[in-house]
């Protein structure tokens, strides 16, 4: 149960953070795309920055979790075409409803309401990817 | 400047990001949203078919209540820490956005051509939404993570098919909004 308090209280932080920072914003999307403003990039690219000072300090200084445990860092399948190919298809997607995954949610809670009809297919278009997946070069 | 009431700047949201990605690597897990759409076709019992969703969805509840966090939070900063809904684009994107019909540009969130709930009625705004939600959710799995999953934590651990899923998902974006969208709004 505590455990599942601190992932709801990092959810909360992040939600309040895609709002506050408009980064879930599809104006802000839109703009990004148009390279007519440095927030997106700046946002990106300093979230970036920090995230590998924090990872390398994680793996140089053996940084224990919060229960003590030796700290994880998964790495991605070594592929090239799927992510290429599956990313060029996000990509799509991204752009024409100005959201990822995460903000799907935050603008649901944020009272956007037709963002349920993007997270209903988003689920339906992850299974059929599930589905076709061993036809699907990789 | 007011950092409850106001919009962050870059250089608040960029760190606030990495404190996410920080407090989950510490929290013995990792950032990735996209995931929860493949557990949520494992709940709905996609796995008795399908070998890529039988898994032990339960491993997966932490998401989903990162996920319920996330939903929560973006209820708490819109009613109670924004003044102005309006955000502050180029102008140059303004006047664009106009010409193709969105005249909210620069005065709120989110266009309500496309997100106002009177959108639910009109065929064309569904079909759109419902185009984005499926290649969203065909891409990211395609892919193997979001922007969350590939371009912070993969870039972050310089994880190279994370470099190769950030370009394509620029390819896709830029396509979509320089060639496509202009058709489709």
């Amino acid at each position: 149960m505590k455990k599942l308090a601190l992932y709801f209280g990092i959810g909360v932080f992040f939600g309040i953070t895609m709002i506050k920072s408009e980064a879930a914003s599809w104006f802000r999307i839109y703009e990004m795309f148009q390279f007519k403003s440095f927030h997106m990039y700046g946002i990106i690219g300093s979230a970036v920055t920090l995230g590998i000072l924090i990872i390398q300090s994680i793996k140089r200084f053996k940084i224990r979790s919060f229960f003590g445990e030796e700290i994880h860092v998964p790495s991605k399948d070594k592929l090239i075409k799927a992510p290429l190919f599956g990313g060029v298809i996000f990509g799509l997607g991204w752009a024409l409803t100005g959201a990822c995954p995460g903000p799907i949610y935050v603008l649901i809670g944020a009272g956007y309401f037709p963002l349920l009809v993007v997270l209903g297919f988003a689920v339906l278009g992850t299974y059929c990817y599930g589905v076709l997946k061993p036809k699907l070069p990789q | 400047m007011h950092l409850l009431i106001d919009p962050w700047p870059w250089y608040i949201g960029g760190p606030a990001i990495a404190a996410v990605l920080l407090l989950l690597l510490l929290a013995e897990k990792s950032f990735g949203m996209s995931s929860n759409l493949r557990t949520l076709c494992t709940m709905a019992g996609a796995g008795k078919k399908t070998p890529f969703f039988n898994f032990d969805w339960r491993k997966q509840r932490w998401n989903l209540v990162v996920a319920l966090g996330a939903a929560t939070g973006g209820f708490l900063a819109t009613n109670y820490m924004s003044a102005d809904e309006g955000v502050k684009i180029h102008q140059d994107v303004v006047v664009q956005l106009n010409d193709l019909g969105i005249s909210d540009a620069g005065k709120n969130f989110m266009p309500e051509a496309l997100f106002n709930v009177e959108v639910l009625s009109n065929p064309k705004t569904l079909f759109l939404l419902a185009l984005g939600g499926f290649l969203i959710g065909f891409g990211t799995r395609y892919a193997g993570g979001c922007t969350s999953g590939h371009a912070i934590s993969g870039l972050s651990n310089l994880q190279l098919p994370s470099l190769i899923a950030v370009i394509g998902f620029f390819i896709g974006g830029l396509l979509m909004n320089h060639f496509i969208l202009p058709f489709l709004l």
